[in-house]
């Protein structure tokens, strides 16, 4: 089955990025396709690479990652909620004006039509967050 | 078809146990994850809601249970234990997805 997943809330704040993460783990595991994870509102700070929790705790942007890598996941953050919480890639930096980009590998920065069309291309979308 | 709506608020912080039971059709399930799981336990003010709730199904994710330290014998009588791949499973068996945030 082809899901899409929402995460509206930043790592480390509560327990939805942890949520999110484990059930798209598990969904992609049992052979499922993970169309999109799409981050919205302070949700889009797990996409940026500055992120250095201490050693003996999850690096859950890390861990995004190479999720990601392993299964070629779609990870987009929102392009207004990013532009508000400072987070960068090259694109944003050029059109912005900015002295540097902070995105993590295999993020990307687009606009809030991914979701719409990640609820509308999945059989069913599911939403972490507050 | 059913509906699966998920409570990840405890009911002592929040009013969504409450309001899921009132607003869920026949037939729905819920899941209770996070802070959610502590609607799922056995002889608090609010387990009556769960356990006189007729209709539903209730299931809960046993790692944010283990994670709150609360036992498995400390649940209300029917809820079903679930990990992860049984919250994928829930997901696919049911139409929709609601998240009661």
């Amino acid at each position: 089955m082809k899901l899409a997943v929402q995460v509206n809330e930043g790592p480390y704040q509560h327990e939805a990025s942890d949520s999110a993460y484990h059930f798209t783990k598990a969904a992609l595991e049992k052979g499922h396709e993970v169309f999109r994870v799409f981050f919205y509102h302070d949700g889009v700070l797990n996409g940026t690479r500055l992120t250095t929790p201490p050693q003996d705790d999850r690096n859950i942007v890390e861990r995004w990652v190479a999720l990601a890598e392993k299964y070629d996941l779609d990870l987009v953050l929102c392009v207004a909620a990013a532009q508000r919480r400072g987070i960068v890639d090259e694109g944003e930096a050029e059109r912005n004006g900015k002295d540097a980009t902070n995105i993590a590998p295999k993020f990307r920065i687009s606009g809030l039509g991914q979701l719409i069309e990640a609820a509308i291309q999945s059989d069913r979308l599911v939403v972490f967050g507050d | 078809m059913a509906d699966l709506y998920t409570v990840n608020k405890s009911p002592f912080e929040k009013n969504s146990l409450e309001d899921v039971i009132r607003f869920s059709g026949e037939g729905a399930s819920i899941l209770f994850i996070e802070d959610g799981v502590y609607g799922a336990m056995a002889g608090t003010a609010v387990s009556d809601l769960v356990a006189n709730a007729t209709g539903r199904k209730f299931y809960v994710l046993g790692p944010d249970l283990k994670a709150r330290g609360i036992a498995e014998d400390r649940l209300i009588d029917g809820v079903e234990l679930v990990d992860y791949a049984g919250f994928v499973d829930l997901v696919v068996e049911n139409d929709k997805v609601q998240a009661w945030l």
